[in-house]
């Protein structure tokens, strides 16, 4: 099951790369092929959690082994070809280098040492729930997306089966990704998303798109070379292959943070931290459906995937305060940031940074509290943040503009869209809805390990986050008299994938404590080897509940506060001189004079000039001297 | 558990007259600093009652709505905080009627009404980092977030955090829109952009608002008695006589100081949080 | 209890002088002390319930009162403060001003006076007063009536 799971979405990606004839015949494959992996995944995951919800597979897989290495060289060829192309050498540089060093640990049989290549817990079918449902629902949205999209933009080239071939190839990786126990296998499943994500990104073929495809591609090669650093040194000195077993004896032995710090290293940058966090901004030339499937659902998931597996071995040493200082700072430094961004996507993505670096930080921490909540924050980010990026696209298409300005009133223009972005804005960060649980106990977690200045940022970073959210939902509930309705263009298959995941964001919201303590706890309970006890109190949640459920009464509640008055509609008031629709007033001229409202931006103390490269000087300063004390403490 | 439950039902029945009261208290207060003679004692509930009674006219038909929610969600976190609850949670309600407010004055697409929602939200930033500290102070300090168990430590909780007893007074100052921070709307005839947040709102919707503000005072007012109460009478005392002194401190700073501008709020409230609240904090869990 | 407790409210400052103006916010401070019997300067027509205009009517303030007016829920009472706001004083016969407050909007109470004493703003603003009990009776009715 494992097995099909990884190699059918390759195979769909091959069938769609050779259908190059849009139409009735490749829309009907892309439906079939997201459904049969919906099935396949949800069957898997409810039959592994049946059986026990854990499982080991394959120690011996030498003919395996050999194919990859063969895969990695083709991606080393795509690379260089791409990078002598665009003349981006450096490109080609680090990828020879990692790709000859974990050739010449194949070739040499220093790695064959035995262990499971599969493994797969509670935690790994969380996240095969989030790569396969909502990357599928990515791939269904994609379908009346790309068509929009196209006849948009219409300079740029029709490449719609290549991309659509991407899409499934990423999610094949991202299987692999996740399932593998061998880090080689898993270094393999990681090159190739990152080089996915470089084809992706560059899809338009404008220069722009080209230059930040990469910046994207040499980040994440950066971090791959840490990666086969870190497989490199953990062979040859602690004779160990597999991630399990490198977090067991990193709790263990000291000279093992070398490794764990190298991989730690990688998670970052593959989920845009700091220093790194220009490939995930950059990576907005790209049409939405891959923004979502990169943000919210799986590439930067893999980072901190990554990061949580090895947050035992993180727990209170100095990989641990690398990841956390990193992982704050950027929580607080890119939810400031996010507040002088006009351009919706450019907002979504400051804050999916932002969010990762909550998660990254928690991670790091190394408590199985800040675990179970940054278990959490993964799927309620997943789920909202892919709603969000789906929306904005949607009304994207319909308004021709992403931008927050415009969608002031949008609950007049397009109230549809308007209540399904409601919903995924108050996912991201309202009281009964998730994040905000996770937060909590975060935030619980930060103090029992006394990390005050992770307390720190997270305060600030909260009142933040709380700014920019709330500016957006209060422009889309501005009701603007007198504007017409506009027509929704949204497709179909558009509206199967967000009203999907709306209603997941609020299921979840429903459920989480069976989630909890059905999923998360056994998981901390192996991983920790401790005794877990619930994280949040049944009276928490029982209060949490109570507020969702405040919310959808709040309509009838209307009715009895204002005693069934009935209302009369007025004029706002613009000092007596409004012209009588809301929308201009009269000028002491005596002229008629349009009224323009716009949000707060704060460009002088929040805009990307002012703070975007001091946080990256400091980011990256922390980054280097954490590190080098981390490796020369350890030498 | 029955304190508990006396103590909530207190606060639903009897939240807005004692508000009520403490506003025209502090109306009195205020007008014999300025050496007027000043309103009655009661004339907060005079307005009240008139709002209720006079012609109800909106913008648009889902301004009540989050009035409502506002109404509602405030009075909820004063639930809460009254139970006993997660005291973290209570300031998360409280964030949460916060944001219907500020969306119910931007649904009204006027431009005095848009601008105080910006306002607020500023605000809203401004204060959040204390009041979030200040759950954190009391954690440490009880090894609970749960109120009831920080009511019923021995030693009272201001002994150990004094700095963030300061910055909570500080925040104070916005949550009760008092002068040098009254940027969104100001209880006083001189504000710059006529009413701010409650511009667009009239009549009993207007009414709603100041009755949740009542509620608010009282909620937050019980956070500055959850600082001194320690389970004796003594302690409760204090908690009165520390409740009163902050808030005819507070009438006071209103007094004296002139409003000032955005960013000279958010600087200094976000300064002396770090400062009064960080180092606190710090010390805190250097001791622990 | 009476609505006419809580008397809040609108100065506009038609085409006037700035005398009554001045008085008008005069009989807001310390030695006068409107506030002794709840009235609050509100500055919002939505808020208000008493519409103090001082000043004549122009053909360019004529649109803007008779909005600032319609903006404001009932009960309400109109004062004109000020022989200008009464019916135009010493401009009435310029080329520019239509006359008093009600060639507007109907006023309830007038205020006369060059400018009109704070005394006289006080002992209109309390007149103004009690007819909002009247009105309000009358809306009660109405609202019956319907």
């Amino acid at each position: 099951m494992v097995i099909f799971l990884i190699v059918f979405p390759f195979f769909c990606a091959l069938v769609l790369a050779l259908k190059k004839k849009s139409g009735l015949v490749r829309r009907i494959l892309q439906f079939t092929f997201c459904g049969i992996i919906v099935v396949a995944d949800l069957y898997f995951i409810v039959t592994s959690l049946i059986s026990g919800g854990k499982a080991q597979y394959f120690p011996e897989t030498h003919m395996v082994d050999r194919l990859m290495l063969v895969g990695e060289w083709l991606l080393l060829i795509l690379i260089c070809y791409y990078s002598f192309r665009y003349k981006k050498y450096y490109c080609a540089v680090l990828s020879v280098i990692q790709t000859g060093l974990i050739t010449w640990l194949e070739l040499s049989g220093k790695a064959e040492i035995v262990g499971y290549h599969i493994w797969i817990d509670r935690f790994t079918l969380i996240m095969a729930l989030i790569v396969g449902v909502i990357g599928c629902l990515i791939c269904v949205y994609s379908i009346g997306y790309m068509k929009d999209y196209n006849s948009h933009h219409s300079e740029y080239k029709d490449r719609r089966s290549f991309f659509f071939s991407m899409l499934f190839a990423f999610l094949g990786a991202m299987f692999g990704l996740i399932f593998s126990n061998n880090l080689i296998w898993m270094y393999f499943f990681w090159e190739i998303t990152s080089v996915c994500s470089f084809l992706l990104i560059g899809y338009n073929g404008s220069e722009e798109a080209v230059n930040n495809s990469f910046k994207a591609l040499w980040m994440n090669l950066l971090g791959g070379l840490g990666f086969a650093v870190a497989i490199a040194y953990s062979v040859l000195e602690l004779n160990i292959v597999c991630l399990q077993d490198l977090v067991q004896v990193g709790t263990q032995v000291e000279i093992a943070i070398i490794p764990v710090i190298l991989l730690a290293f990688a998670g970052l940058t593959k989920s845009a931290q700091m220093p790194f966090s220009g490939w995930l901004l950059g990576a907005m030339v790209a049409p939405t459906p891959t923004s979502a499937l990169l943000h919210s659902a799986t590439m930067v998931k893999a980072g901190v995937y990554l990061l949580i597996r090895l947050a035992p071995a993180l727990a209170g040493n100095l990989a641990g305060l690398m990841v956390t200082t990193i992982g704050g700072f950027t929580f607080l430094a890119a939810s400031m940031l996010a507040i002088s961004q006009s351009d919706g996507k450019k907002v979504l993505a400051y804050s999916t940074i932002s969010n990762l670096g909550l998660i990254a930080a928690c991670a790091g921490v190394g408590a199985y509290e800040a675990v179970w909540a940054g278990i959490f924050l993964i799927m309620f980010h997943a789920v909202s943040k892919s709603l969000l990026f789906l929306n904005t696209g949607a009304v994207e298409n319909s308004l021709g503009s992403r931008n927050v300005e415009d969608m002031h009133g949008l609950i007049v223009k397009l109230p549809g869209l308007a209540f399904i972005m409601i919903i995924g804005i108050a996912g991201m960060f309202l009281a009964p809805f998730g994040m905000l649980i996770s937060k909590w106990a975060a935030l619980k977690a930060f103090i029992d390990t006394n990390s005050v200045l992770l307390v720190i940022f997270l305060i600030y970073g909260s009142a933040t986050t709380l700014f920019y959210w709330t500016k957006w939902l209060s422009s889309l509930v501005a009701v603007h008299h007198y504007s017409d309705r506009l027509k929704n263009i949204t497709k179909k298959s558009e509206w199967v994938a967000l009203i999907t995941l709306s209603v997941m964001t609020v299921t979840l919201c429903l459920t989480f404590p069976f989630v909890s303590s059905n999923l998360i706890e056994p998981f901390l309970q192996d991983m920790f080897h401790q005794e877990v006890t619930a994280v949040i109190s049944n009276g928490n949640i029982f209060i949490m509940g109570m507020m969702l459920c405040a919310i959808l009464v709040l309509p009838l509640a209307v009715r009895f506060l204002t005693f069934g008055k009935k209302h009369k509609i007025v004029m706002s008031y613009m000092g007596g001189a409004n012209t009588g629709d809301d929308r201009s007033f009269t000028d002491s001229f005596g002229n008629e004079k349009k009224m323009y409202l716009t949000n707060w931006y704060m460009e002088e103390w929040f805009g990307e000039k002012k703070m975007l490269k001091p946080s990256l000087i400091l980011s990256t300063a922390g980054l280097v001297v954490l590190m080098i004390l981390a490796i020369g403490g350890a030498l | 558990m029955t304190t508990a439950i006396a103590l909530t039902i207190g606060f639903i029945i009897l939240g807005p007259f004692i508000g009520g009261l403490l506003e025209g208290m502090d109306r009195v207060v205020c007008a014999r600093m300025q050496g007027r003679q000043g309103p009655p004692v009661l004339q907060p509930f005079y307005d009240i009652y008139k709002l209720f009674n006079k012609q109800s006219i909106l913008v648009n038909n889902i301004q009540d709505l989050l009035v409502c929610g506002f109404l509602v969600f405030v009075v909820f976190s004063g639930v809460l905080f009254f139970m006993g609850e997660d005291i973290l949670l209570v300031f998360f309600a409280l964030t949460l009627a916060e944001i219907f407010m500020v969306m119910s004055s931007a649904s009204a697409n006027s431009p005095y009404s848009s601008m105080g929602a910006q306002r607020e939200l500023v605000q809203a930033m401004t204060y959040e980092p204390m009041l979030l500290l200040t759950a954190i102070g009391f954690y440490i300090a009880a090894e609970s977030f749960r109120v009831d168990d920080i009511a019923r430590t021995d030693i009272p909780a201001i002994v150990y955090l004094p700095g963030i007893f300061l910055g909570y007074v500080f925040i104070l100052t916005i949550k009760f829109r008092k002068s040098p921070f009254d940027l969104s709307t100001s209880h006083h005839a001189h504000q710059e952009m006529v009413r701010g947040l409650t511009t667009e709102l009239s009549g009993n919707i207007l009414a709603l608002v100041e009755v949740a503000e009542w509620y608010e005072t009282v909620l937050l007012l019980g956070v500055i008695g959850l600082f001194f109460v320690n389970g004796t009478w003594w302690g409760l005392v204090l908690a009165l006589v520390g409740i009163l002194v902050s808030f005819f401190f507070e009438t006071f700073v209103d007094n004296v100081f002139p409003r000032v501008h955005w960013d000279t709020m958010v600087k200094s409230t976000w300064m002396f949080t770090l400062i009064a609240g960080g180092i606190n904090l710090f010390i805190l869990v250097l001791i622990r | 209890m009476k609505i006419s407790k809580s008397p809040w409210i609108i100065h506009y400052d038609g085409s006037s002088c700035n005398g009554c103006d001045i008085e008008v916010l005069d009989s807001l401070m310390p030695k006068y002390d409107l506030e002794r019997f709840g009235v609050v300067n509100t500055g919002n027509p939505k808020h208000a319930d008493i519409f103090l205009v001082t000043g004549g009517i122009n053909a360019q303030n004529k649109p803007v009162v008779q909005q600032i007016y319609s903006q404001m829920p009932f009960p309400k009472v109109v004062v004109a403060v000020g022989i200008c706001a009464c019916n135009g004083g010493i401009f009435k016969e310029c080329y520019n001003i239509l006359g008093g407050v009600d060639k507007a909007i109907p006023v309830d109470i007038y205020v006369p006076g060059c400018a009109a004493r704070p005394e006289a703003i006080i002992d209109g603003v309390m007149k103004a007063v009690a007819l909002l009990d009247k009105k309000r009776e009358e809306m009660k009715k109405e609202a019956k009536e319907n």
